[in-house]
């Protein structure tokens, strides 16, 4: 009997503990999973309200046929956020992981002092310089540049993608490298076919918070691009969902945003145990 | 401006072997220290100087000393901006916490299914802020938007309301949409917290005969002072250079009510392109940042006897 009531507790507990385990996760997928879906509306039945938030005349590309016809278009936008983020990508992980190896593995004279100074740079908001790098970037000919752009955004994942490597290169035995190099291994040989192996899961994290980071980047993209055929997808569709092309087509908005939430969606969603250990890791330190 | 990172030549002739190749350790950070020299350390430098001046975007400038400063004394709509910036940090983190904690001790049991709430409840926060501000900006739209039509419909309200019209509800539409996005980020914070608490020190306040509100109270909350501190500070510094949303949803209006800090010296800097007057008021808003660092720094010490 008190065993019938038990279960019956149990059972009761955990049914409620999944209602609201779905409905909590229903609130916070619902404006993604809204949008994705009223975007394949027709243009005509996107600018009504998103009730109900599927398409009911007919499966339509026509709101992402629309977003390209804007300004410079869709394509241009997109294909300057790819080449900011894949670059962004590309350099931190050279940069950190050559500057994680040197803060690792050497000692020589101002290093502490290099290091503080980088790590330092998290304390200080980007957005308080944002005009002196535009000067800088000008005086380098770098004004209103994608390169500029990348510059900033690689400079800005160092302090985390720096601390993460360093790290990471710390947990690797040294004796590893003390047998590599008896066997005649030099500097760029030992790094590239040695150590970096072992710190790989550093590396996939450091890119993906590199890309995240960039691709979604607004403030200093704004800022720094002001040409229209340099627009980031931020910048891009916040000029759109100003009016700045004139009426806002809402269907278009629907678009661009799926556009710029998807590959971030699936980037997570594939690589989320990097992502979780990259939070775990700034999180304990 | 490069030349700053490779000013260390050779000098010590006596190492030899190893101890040279240790100078080469120098060449491996080089990248990454002219990153930061050029892109953060001049920048920094050229806001304090910058701030000392008359900076029109074209034209000379001019030294005018404290000149900047004397003036934000005397502007109210910046004291504004920074007063509104510090309510809705303060309200915002407040929701953040009332939502993220929950769901933090909700994630933290055994599976089944733990998982899969743990990557919705978290989906919200990998994407951008400008997306997740564009989005919302058409769920609370009043014609083509989900709220005021789907409450019209429903015959909460006997015509469309337009959220975004007046202070109050624009402001509030603001704060969920924040914590819609950001309290998945404050939830994995707050689980790494609770994840490093000992289970057997639970279980022994538990024979103790200590109820779930009186271990939360003796035992979650002390042990997770630093992570505690590290989620306050992560979302107070977020919120306080808070600038995507407001743009994007409301455009610091309506009546100017939302302008933030940030927002106050991007219009300065880059509408009316008064350099040096936005150079200064960055550095009123690095002061306070770095002063809430230093906070930062004090909490997040280690415990005194532990480790």
């Amino acid at each position: 009997m008190a065993q019938a009531i038990s279960a019956r507790g149990k059972l009761a507990a955990r049914l409620a503990r999944h209602s609201t385990g779905i409905i909590a996760s229903l609130l916070f997928v619902a404006p993604i999973v809204w949008t994705v879906l009223s975007a394949f509306k027709p243009a005509q039945e996107a600018r009504l309200p998103p009730l109900p938030p599927w398409p009911t005349t007919g499966f339509s590309l026509e709101n992402y046929q629309t977003l390209n016809s804007f300004g410079d278009g869709l394509w241009v936008s997109a294909q300057n956020s790819i080449y900011v983020s894949v670059m962004t990508v590309i350099l931190s992980v050279i940069v950190s992981v050559l500057a994680g190896y040197g803060f690792s593995r050497f000692r020589f004279p101002f290093k502490d002092l290099f290091f503080v100074l980088i790590l330092s740079t998290i304390m200080i908001p980007f957005q308080s310089i944002l005009t002196p790098i535009f000067l800088v970037l000008t005086k380098l000919g770098l004004h209103n540049t994608l390169t500029g752009l990348v510059g900033v955004y690689v400079t800005l994942q160092l302090p985390f993608s720096i601390f993460m490597m360093r790290n990471a290169f710390d947990a690797v035995p040294r004796e590893i490298e003390e047998a590599a190099r008896m066997d005649g291994a030099g500097n760029a040989t030992m790094l590239i076919k040695v150590m970096l192996p072992l710190v790989w899961p550093g590396v996939v994290t450091i890119a993906l918070f590199a890309f995240l980071g960039a691709w979604n980047e607004f403030l200093a993209a704004l800022v720094l691009m002001t040409d229209q055929s340099k627009f980031t997808l931020p910048v891009m569709m916040t000029a759109l969902q100003s009016g700045r092309f004139g009426a806002i087509d809402w269907g278009a908005v629907q678009a661009g945003v799926t556009v710029m939430m998807v590959p971030c969606l699936i980037l997570f969603l594939a690589l989320q145990r990097f992502y979780i250990r990259g939070l775990m890791a700034g999180a304990v330190k | 401006m490069t030349t700053i990172t490779t000013t260390a030549p050779p000098r010590a002739r006596k190492l030899v072997g190893a101890g040279r190749r240790q100078w080469i350790g120098l060449l491996y950070v080089a990248p990454a220290v002219a990153l930061v020299m050029l892109f953060f350390v001049i920048p920094l430098g050229m806001t304090a100087w910058m701030s000392l001046h008359n900076w029109p975007l074209m034209g000379e400038h001019s030294f005018i000393g404290l000149g900047n400063y004397w003036a934000i004394l005397r502007d109210t709509r910046f004291w504004n901006a920074l007063r509104f910036t510090g309510y809705y940090t303060l309200v915002v983190t407040i929701a953040i916490f009332a939502v993220a904690f929950p769901l933090a001790i909700f994630i933290e049991r055994p599976p089944p299914f733990t998982n899969v709430y743990r990557t919705m409840f978290f989906m919200p926060a990998v994407v951008g802020f400008a997306s997740a501000s564009l989005l919302w900006s058409w769920l609370l739209n009043v014609d083509s938007g989900l709220f005021s039509p789907a409450a019209y419909d429903l015959g909460l309200i006997d015509r469309k309301f337009n959220l975004l019209a007046t202070f109050q509800p624009a402001f509030w539409s603001i704060i969920a949409m924040v914590v819609w996005k950001v309290a998945g980020f404050t939830m994995i914070i707050l689980m790494t917290g609770l994840q490093s608490i000992p289970q057997d020190l639970q279980e022994a306040a538990v024979i103790d005969g200590a109820g779930p509100l009186a271990r939360f109270r003796a035992i979650t909350l002390p042990l997770m002072r630093r992570t505690l501190a590290l989620a306050l500070i992560l979302s107070v510094a977020g919120s306080i250079l808070a600038f995507d949303q407001f743009y994007i949803i409301l455009r610091g209006g309506p009546r100017n009510q939302t302008l933030t800090a940030v927002y106050w010296i991007f219009n300065q800097s880059f509408v009316s392109f008064k350099l040096g007057y936005g150079a200064a008021l960055s550095m009123v808003l690095l002061v306070i940042l770095v002063a809430l660092s230093l906070v930062q720094l004090w909490l997040l010490r280690k415990p005194e006897g532990l480790d």
